[in-house]
């Protein structure tokens, strides 16, 4: 008798959040991205609806980096001082989807930029590309939430997704998300109850809860996934149960992780056997990215565009698509 | 916990005068005042006194639905009557209830099927109430063997162990509790369980705070669900909490409103 397989069947489905506004909705985008909305646990198309592909995202920044290994600068390194250049590479050469800016000049320590330039820069970003935007704050609470009002409002109606909320920190950007129609990340620091509570929160403030992507906290291969990993897995479990609170998108910050990575960026003479430091930060990359698409990441955020090709393909043959 | 809210019955003086001179107004806000404190489903049952109970469970299930999707628990000893509710019901529906009896099984199984509705089975016999813990798995087992043979889904069956008032049959309760633990090792799927739970203080003096000691220790024995007064603040905290412990629900510092937004 040949067996069966085992079909489950879940009671709850991950939320669906649009990011992005087209010409139509009046905006200026020329798609937009949805994510979420799956019925069953990552790429177990059988068991429930799975209605979006988990999404990448191309990382830029407002300044030139100072802290990326030479091999992911490389692919770049023509453009690197000029962000707006930078991003129209991802998108023509790359054919990135979205953009993920951060703006990481408003930091105290790398620029301290005011919210007027770094809201002129948003406005100039908007005009030189036309896919969906993800803008993330400098880091520093104090000042981010000097900068990201103005950021906000100068991507009025373009439903951008702002990051990062934190619980002790939600407020401004909440209040900045809700007054231009924007989505936001939610940040809690692999805490599956923190996660909770902030989406609590942030609902209590009148922002709908479909516009709530969870940034969980992650690790890269090595340096804690393991933990991520559980967490991810542990609130994807419980969306699928019925919790509506549980049942944000995730968005993990795959190369942010990655390429700070020894491992990721050590140079073949420091680990001759570990072999060359160009394969070796990228493997770093796609394996990250891989192992939590398994856990249930919908948004990743990756910088080297030959990780994320490997990254897509794995994602179109476990897809079945 | 699946929560069915008890108070849409004919047997409660407002109710029963509502249906009488059919005063929509106060059965939907009964139904919505239920559903705001967390109820799953409302329970709707025209009482006692109904002389035609089949009429007035029809117009109970329309007005209810004219102002919330919930689901509904058809309340009625008559399979008539239960029939009559899901003949004009557009949601979900619980059926309450069938006993071990042959012919109840018969009428109600197949009907719960067709609806794709829950089940209560009553560990009840036309011999009477069990006394023992034995008696009541042996009825659990009878309903599970039914509803299995007609093909009945087991995790949509809700065993209720019948509790009895705690000044009755004070040496029944660990009984109970402890059938209900056991009710989920007749089958796999298990069965689920449920229990009518105001009956375990009628007639005493502290009526809200036996009936909250007695839901927190029925959750610690696999409790599934329960029909209770839901606008008793103090035990609907106490059921979230029971899914706390239990892990049926992830803590965060605003657990109970995480609950009641659900």
């Amino acid at each position: 008798m040949p067996s069966e397989l085992a079909i489950e069947k879940s009671s709850g489905a991950v939320l669906s959040v649009t990011i992005g506004q087209t010409q139509a909705e009046g905006g200026s985008r020329s798609s937009v991205i949805k994510v979420g909305g799956q019925s069953a646990l990552p790429f177990l198309v059988r068991e429930g609806a799975v209605p979006a592909k988990p999404h990448i995202s191309y990382e830029i920044w407002d300044i030139p980096p100072q802290d990326w290994p030479d091999e992911v600068l490389k692919p770049f390194k023509d453009v690197i001082g000029n962000p707006l250049d930078w991003a129209q590479k991802c998108v023509e050469a790359y054919k990135a989807k979205s953009l993920c800016v951060r703006l990481q000049g408003a930091h105290p320590d790398f620029g301290d930029k005011g919210p007027e330039e770094e809201a002129r820069f948003i406005s100039a970003l908007l005009k030189r590309v036309a896919v969906p935007l993800i803008i993330v704050g400098s880091g520093d609470d104090q000042k981010d939430n000097f900068i990201m009002p103005a950021c906000s409002e100068a991507a009025k109606g373009e439903r951008c997704l702002l990051g990062s909320a934190v619980q002790d920190n939600y407020k401004t950007l909440v209040a900045a998300a809700l007054a231009d129609g924007h989505n936001i990340i939610a940040e809690s620091p692999i805490d599956i109850n923190i996660a909770k509570q902030l989406n609590i929160l942030i609902s209590d403030m009148g922002l709908g809860i479909e516009r709530i992507v969870i940034n969980p906290t992650i690790g890269a291969l090595g340096y804690g996934l393991e933990y991520a990993y559980s967490i991810m897995e542990r609130a994807r479990l419980a969306a699928l149960a019925g919790d509506r609170m549980m049942a944000s998108p995730f968005i993990c910050f795959i190369a942010q992780e990655t390429w700070r990575a020894k491992e990721a960026k050590a140079s073949i003479d420091e680990f001759p056997s570990w072999g060359g430091a160009s394969e070796r930060g990228i493997l770093w990359e796609a394996v990250t990215a891989a192992a939590l698409l398994q856990a249930g990441a919908d948004i990743l955020v990756m910088r080297h565009p030959t990780a994320v090709k490997q990254v897509e393909s794995y994602i179109s043959a476990l897809s079945g698509r | 916990m699946f929560i069915i809210g008890e108070l849409i019955n004919g047997m409660y003086k407002k109710i029963g005068l509502a249906l009488r001179q059919k005063d929509k107004a106060v059965i939907q806000a009964c139904a919505l005042a239920q559903v705001k404190a967390g109820a799953d489903a409302l329970d709707v049952n025209c009482g006692p006194g109904s002389s035609d109970p089949a009429a007035d469970m029809r117009w109970l299930v329309e007005a209810i639905q004219e102002v919330t999707d919930t689901a509904l628990s058809l309340d009625s000893s008559k399979p008539a009557v239960i029939e009559a509710g899901l003949s004009v019901l557009k949601g979900k529906a619980v059926i309450n209830s069938t006993t071990a009896d042959p012919e109840k099984l018969e009428a109600l199984v197949p009907l719960a099927k067709k609806h794709n509705a829950k089940l209560i089975g009553l560990t009840i016999s036309a011999k009477g109430i069990p006394q023992n813990k034995d008696m009541r798995l042996e009825l659990a087992a009878q309903i599970v063997a039914a509803c299995s043979d007609m093909g009945f889904p087991l995790e949509n069956l809700y065993l209720d162990p019948i509790v009895m008032p705690v000044n009755v049959a004070q040496s029944q309760m660990l009984d109970i509790l402890t059938a209900m633990q056991e009710f989920k090792i007749i089958s796999d799927p298990a069965p689920k369980s449920i229990v009518g739970l105001s009956n375990v203080s009628q007639g005493t003096k502290n009526r809200s705070l036996i009936n909250r000691t007695f839901l927190v220790m029925a959750a610690a024995c696999g409790l599934d669900a329960a029909i209770l007064d839901p606008l008793d603040e103090q035990l609907m905290a106490a059921a979230i909490t029971s899914d706390l412990i239990r892990n049926r629900q992830i803590y965060c510092d605003s657990y109970l409103d995480a609950y009641r937004k659900k």
